[in-house]
């Protein structure tokens, strides 16, 4: 019985029990005329006995599927020759590895040694036996929860409030994971990162103005000597997170003023998705048009003018950045400034006040702490952004403040750190961890003032 | 300043006087459209100085879509469409030359809700007096919110503490602020839409007494759901239902002698 099958079988054993618990709790009563005699309703006695017979019938399927494999091939490895079994650990996980090949059917098993087919043919077998066992016990786990649950079905049962639990336990277990993963994942960092700074000291890190992570692979290479300041990738990032800023905000917040306030309803309805709309394009297309349009006009024009653009300048990055930027900005200004009371614009009107007198003095006011707390998110949307610096941004770790020249950013070193083979224990590839910690901490602290800073404003109106 | 009352169409349905001497506002067969509704139905009614007119009628008929004619408040709704004649001072408010701005100095209002803006007590009450360049200097401006303050009753509880936020106050203390802000900029008229229901009795009481002040200065117009409240603040009243002015009169008179049948089943409560 292959897993799929295994897992429809427990969902028809757990219909199969919603209508036994149900069937069960109307004939306690005698019929459906009773029903007003139950403590709760007959559906509810049908979804805890089915919620009873699928839950723990699905758990003890997942466990033993999870070390099904890990234990098949210990079983396998013990039956193994004697010559096998004596052979280097490097050669015999190797040897594993064919097997699990060749049982996946990656690799015919005519083209294989007699001894990993026949230990392949062995692998399979017991996993038809273990599959089938596994079938039986978790299907009969459900029938005798079934059972026990039927038995205890009486009128006074309360099955409603014993649904409700389950159902919140449910969705605690749920939030959980949601929250243990993101935990898993910072932690890792974290650890990655405490390597990192075991070889690079953390002051070198934290203020060194010299960025080149190539390290030697031999110790006679030369002109690789590996330098892990980060301040100018840091540099590079505000550069472009501040020019961006500059595109983004402005025209954003005053594209949420005039669709919130001026626009006619219908282009309102217009408008308004159709911005959303550009929240929608992947980065990857921002990136492109950044460096097969924006790039090379910025160039052209600087050569008019006598500059020196370079072709990857933070100057178009930050500008096709703030594109992206902008929908997210004017969409949350919207809400904030459509949230604001009517009664306030026309205590405004009331008194006089002609229409961009009342937005400005009343309305924004009103307004700006939620537009500061979206500005903040989106400052922490452009500083993690990474495919459009990828493409536009270049990878020259120049400590400048002229957005006419190559920066480079934390995110582009990131990926190049890690992009291709790389061993995971060299610093070069370490400090990319370090790096995404650093990010995660400056994001998370942007984070965590922007939400209470909106937070504190929307308890003001509702 | 002197205007006379224009004249009243033939034929209104109106029962009593609609027309008083020299009235500030002096409104003509208005009707007001939402879209295909007809809220307002060929409404004449005078509006006198130094006393409160106080509009009454059950929900839905047409007392604050009448009261916000008087300061063009109907120009904010969409689809609202305002046809007839509405003088202030003779001077017909729909006119072109019109400037909406100045319309709403003279014809000040407070609505429902409390409504200070999110400003400090004393910039919410400096508020209009600056956008229409009422004062000089600082000086002159702090005068006008001090004695705003002290008309509204509400100086002596926020002297000390001018330059907290206005939504620090009490409801009714808002309320009084909300009043203190509209007779700042000095207008002739103010419009109140039910200014008592969202307070308690207590400031509900204030709020009357102080009206009961304003009306040496101003000519109130005020909307009401409570009848009580109608009998203590006004000396006229007008009763409308469903999109007609059904009766006008004194208010002693109307609530205890009305001369409408409809009149007379709302107050005495057989509906409402």
């Amino acid at each position: 019985m292959t897993p799929s099958v295994l897992l429809l079988a427990i969902v028809a054993l757990s219909l199969i029990a919603f209508q036994v618990g149900r069937a069960r709790a109307l004939a306690s009563v005698g019929g459906l005329r009773g029903v007003r005699n139950l403590h709760s309703l007959p559906g509810h006695y049908g979804l805890l006995t089915a919620l009873w017979c699928g839950i723990p019938a699905l758990l003890l399927a997942l466990i033993w599927w999870s070390a099904q494999d890990q234990v098949l091939i210990n079983l396998v490895a013990a039956e193994l020759p004697a010559d096998l079994r004596n052979l280097d650990p490097a050669s015999f996980s190797l040897f594993l590895n064919d097997v699990r090949n060749v049982v996946a059917g990656n690799i015919p098993a005519d083209q294989v040694s007699t001894e990993t087919a026949g230990a392949a043919s062995h692998y399979l077998r017991l996993r038809t036996i273990s599959q089938w066992s596994i079938a039986v016990m978790a299907l009969s786990a459900g029938v005798i929860a079934l059972l026990i649950v039927r038995s205890r079905i009486r009128p006074e049962f309360r099955a409603r409030n014993r649904v409700e639990r389950l159902i919140e336990g449910l969705l605690f277990l749920c939030s959980t994971l949601a929250v243990l993963t993101t935990i898993g994942i910072v932690l890792s960092v974290v650890f990655e990162s405490i390597r990192f700074f075991n070889i690079v000291p953390l002051t070198d890190f934290l203020f060194g103005t010299q960025w080149s992570p190539q390290m030697a692979i031999r110790a006679d290479q030369v002109g690789s000597s590996g330098a892990f300041g980060a301040v100018p990738l840091f540099a590079g990032t505000l550069l472009i997170s501040a020019i961006a800023m500059c595109v983004a905000v402005p025209i954003g917040l005053f594209s949420a003023i005039y669709l919130a306030e001026y626009a006619p309803y219908k282009l309102r309805g217009i408008v308004k998705p159709l911005l959303e709309v550009l929240a929608g394009v992947p980065t990857v297309v921002y990136g492109f048009f950044a460096v097969t349009t924006i790039g090379p006009l910025l160039r052209g024009w600087g050569v008019e003018l006598g500059l020196d653009v370079s072709g990857e300048s933070a100057l178009a990055a930050g500008l096709v950045m703030g594109i992206m930027i902008i929908p997210f900005v004017s969409s949350l200004a919207d809400d904030m400034i459509t949230a604001v009371p009517q009664s306030l614009r026309d205590g405004a009107y009331a008194l006089g006040a002609t229409r961009s007198e009342t937005i400005r003095q009343v309305v924004l006011r009103a307004a700006l702490p939620g537009i500061v707390g979206g500005v903040l998110l989106a400052i922490s949307r452009a500083i993690g952004e990474t495919m459009i610096v990828v493409m536009a941004a270049g990878l020259a770790a120049n400590l400048t403040a002229n957005p006419l020249e190559a920066v480079t950013t934390v995110t582009v070193q990131i990926v190049t750190l890690l992009v291709g083979d790389q061993e995971f224990d060299s610093p070069k590839t370490l400090a990319a961890f370090a790096l995404g910690l650093m990010l995660f901490l400056v994001t998370l602290l942007l984070n965590v003032i922007a939400l209470y800073v909106v937070r504190k404003y929307r308890e003001q109106y509702e | 300043m002197s205007s006379a009352a224009l004249p009243v169409p033939q034929g209104i349905k109106t029962v009593g006087t609609v027309t008083v001497a020299e009235p500030v506002f002096s409104c003509r067969d208005v009707n007001v459209y939402y879209g295909d509704k007809h809220a307002i139905k060929g409404v004449n009614i005078d509006i006198a100085r130094k006393q409160v007119l106080a509009m009454i009628g059950p929900s839905g008929c047409g007392k604050s879509t009448f009261l916000r004619c008087l300061n063009r408040m109907n120009d904010t709704i969409l689809g609202a469409r305002v046809e007839g004649q509405i003088a202030l001072e003779g001077q017909d408010i729909h006119e072109k030359r019109q400037d909406v701005v100045q319309l709403r100095a003279r014809v000040g209002m407070v609505f429902q809700k409390p409504n200070p803006f999110p400003k400090s007590i004393y910039e919410n009450v400096a508020y209009g007096p600056r956008i229409h360049g009422l004062a000089a200097d600082r000086g002159e401006l702090d005068d006008i919110v001090n004695s705003s303050l002290r008309r509204a009753g509400l100086w002596e509880e926020v002297k000390d503490r001018l330059n907290q936020p206005g939504t620090s106050l009490s409801g009714g203390q808002q309320q009084r602020l909300c009043i203190a802000r509209t007779i700042a900029v000095n207008p002739e008229v103010i419009l109140m839409d039910e200014p008592c229901s969202a307070l308690d009795p207590i400031a509900t009481a204030r709020i009357e007494d102080l009206i009961d002040e304003l009306r040496e200065s101003y000519a109130i117009c005020i909307v009401t759901h409570s009848m009580q409240q109608a009998a203590r603040v006004s000396q006229r009243t007008a009763y409308f239902h469903l999109g007609d002015l059904v009766e006008v009169g004194e208010t002693d008179k109307i609530f205890t002698n009305p001369r409408a049948k409809l009149t007379e089943d709302y107050i005495t409560g057989r509906f409402g």
